[in-house]
């Protein structure tokens, strides 16, 4: 019993893995979990470098290399989903990104607090709205002859405008600010957050210098958050590669698939899609492309953050 | 001196009146569309394709909300979808739980080693088609445990909870218990999981939507419609009918309800799959928002 007591006291030094046998009963659980659904798929990327055939298997399907790569090379396709995937995800990050922060930085110039926590609760609901909900509002919202901007247009020029979601040019627009619509108020929560730290002294010093309010949020509290803006930044940059499937899935028609097939649409549209050829190895291919040079990306702006600003992710 | 106190005073003024009113103005954009909808769902119909409706219902009339509930589609959907919720979500909690617990341990043998194996998995994934290859391998295919095992657990909120054990349940607590004997298993029941009910709750929030609003793995897993969530019947009703304009295939055949019935019909779907969440977000916002600045700590 005491010798169990010295161990235990010595803090952090490793203790005798045979005395925590039950922690790692406990891990056993976890552990197989992500060893079967997140490291077999890991495995299962072997298909991309094979002709995979259901009937053989991925152990009897035949081996080709990196023909399914070079063919995505080589195909039109590649140029075009690469373009689409960098221009919607570039788009919205330069849109969501710095109007969180201004959100945050007024709702935190907010001395009433009813108006604070009655409009706080307001812009965060969109949040909880499913991604297929949040399309179908602005399909509705936008409808040319049903929804409100039909009818506004109808009102105003005494006729039905076009049909904006036939139009390649407008998808990026709906995608993005439908996301901002959705999450600003949202993604202001960990600034206002950041800004709860603020050391009023600052501030009393700052008056006392005669700053303004504007000037104090300019020097006093944008300063403060700038770590929380740069870690957000680096996560921000690192995914984008990663944007969702989901919206964009549900937003796409054949109309405007000039500008809506990205990566991972067109991963599901070559691999799974009833229409398409069903080829599990070359949507395979493209998909690890995206997520190798997704990985590239996370573990590169990650190494420069903490050159330039020592903040990183570990 | 006085002169200088003024302007001041003055550009604060206006710095405020434009605070005030940019948020006034965000919040209502924010607003409207989520009033219209709720008006609209209420409305005759034919008001609402004519374009009457502008922000208060116009000839209130439940209508479409009497369609809707008589369609089994929707009663089938709203099962599937709070099994899918609760049985996913306790999942979920257990397997978390299990995993933040040990992980919490600054001195366990190979906790480094662990934790990588967990977040490298953040990083890198097989992607779509090796998922999809698992799950059919699994033989998965077309049952309801496609849709709960394989989110079984999400390594970030792991991450969040770990955190919070780690800074709330003190090093000194653990030590005295042992003293007295108390295997990590009892502490684990006694004294961690009392302690971590805010994380629980967060954690349980946070995970409950997610099932609530996913509609990916449904899409991809499941052929057989009994078991549809209803986010698939919302895709098929508001998506894929805007885009082929067949409603009335998605809802069945039905000719005794008008065209303008469908529009609004779609309106009292959103509500309906909405409102859960809605009703009860504003009582549980508090712990949404603590679980975000949680997660925001560094571990």
């Amino acid at each position: 019993m005491k010798k169990k007591n010295t161990s235990v006291s010595r803090g952090i030094t490793k203790r005798d893995p045979r005395k925590d046998w039950e922690l790692y009963l406990f891990l056993l659980l976890p552990i197989i979990y992500i060893l079967i659904f997140k490291y077999v798929p890991m495995g299962g990327l072997v298909i991309a470098f094979e002709d995979y055939k259901v009937r053989k298997g991925i152990w009897a399907s035949e081996w080709v290399g990196f023909e399914n790569f070079v063919k995505f090379f080589q195909s039109y396709q590649f140029w075009r989903v690469l373009k689409n995937t960098l221009i919607l995800s570039l788009y919205s990050i330069l849109v969501s990104f710095p109007l969180p922060i201004m959100f945050a930085l007024m709702i935190n110039s907010v001395r009433n607090e009813r108006f604070k926590k009655i409009t706080q609760t307001i812009v965060n609901m969109p949040h909880f709205i499913s991604t297929v909900v949040m399309v179908g509002i602005v399909f509705m919202i936008f409808h040319c002859t049903n929804g409100i901007y039909g009818n506004l247009m109808h009102a105003i020029t005494g006729h039905y405008p076009k049909d904006l979601f036939a139009s390649p040019e407008a998808f990026r627009h709906f995608y993005v600010w439908s996301a901002v619509w959705q999450n600003f108020g949202w993604d202001s929560i960990i600034y206002t957050a950041a800004l709860s730290s603020v050391d009023p002294s600052y501030h009393e010093a700052a008056q006392i210098d005669g700053a303004s309010r504007f000037k104090r949020v300019i020097h006093v509290d944008l300063p403060t958050i700038l770590p929380t803006i740069i870690t957000m930044l680096i996560l921000r940059m690192g995914s984008v590669m990663t944007i969702g499937f989901e919206k964009v899935y549900l937003m796409q028609n054949s109309l405007n698939l000039s500008a809506s097939e990205i990566i991972s649409t067109y991963v599901y549209q070559v691999g799974l899609s009833a229409d398409g050829t069903g080829d599990f190895s070359y949507a395979t291919a493209i998909g690890m492309f995206n997520n190798l040079i997704n990985f590239i990306l996370v573990v590169t702006v990650n190494k420069i953050s903490k050159k330039v600003s020592e903040t990183s992710l570990w | 001196m006085r002169q200088k106190t003024k302007i001041k005073y003055n550009q604060d003024r206006l710095y405020y009146i434009i605070c005030y009113t940019v948020i006034a103005i965000l919040t209502l954009v924010v607003l409207y569309p989520i009033i219209y909808i709720i008006s609209a769902s209420l409305s005759n119909a034919d008001s609402v394709v004519q374009g009457r409706v502008w922000l208060w219902p116009v000839d209130i009339n439940l209508d479409a909300y009497k369609v809707l509930f008589n369609r089994k589609s929707i009663w089938v959907g709203y099962k599937n979808t709070i099994i899918y919720t609760v049985g996913g979500t306790v999942i979920n909690l257990v397997i978390t739980l299990m995993c933040a617990y040990p992980l919490a341990r600054k001195n366990l043998r190979g906790r480094s080693a662990i934790m990588f194996l967990f977040s490298f998995t953040m990083l890198f994934n097989g992607g779509m088609i090796p998922n999809y290859v698992l799950v059919r391998e699994l033989g998965l295919m077309n049952t309801r445990w496609s849709l709960m095992l394989p989110g079984a657990m999400s390594v970030y909120n792991m991450i969040v909870c770990r955190t919070f054990i780690q800074t709330n349940i003190p090093d000194e607590l653990l030590e005295a218990a042992q003293i007295d004997g108390c295997r990590d298993s009892q502490f684990f029941f006694r004294v961690v999981l009392p302690l971590s009910k805010p994380i629980i709750a967060v954690l349980a929030l946070w995970y409950g939507v997610s099932h609530w609003n996913a509609y990916f793995n449904a899409f991809l897993y499941l052929k057989n419609q009994d078991l549809y969530p209803l986010q698939i019947f919302l895709k098929e009703l508001l998506v894929q009918s805007e885009q082929m304009g067949e409603t009335e295939m998605v809802l069945g055949n039905s000719g005794s309800i008008s065209q303008n019935l469908y529009v609004t019909l779609k309106y009292c779907v959103i509500i309906i799959s909405t409102l859960p969440l809605f009703c009860v977000y504003p009582f549980v916002q508090k712990h949404f928002q603590k679980g975000v600045m949680v997660g925001s700590v560094k571990g």
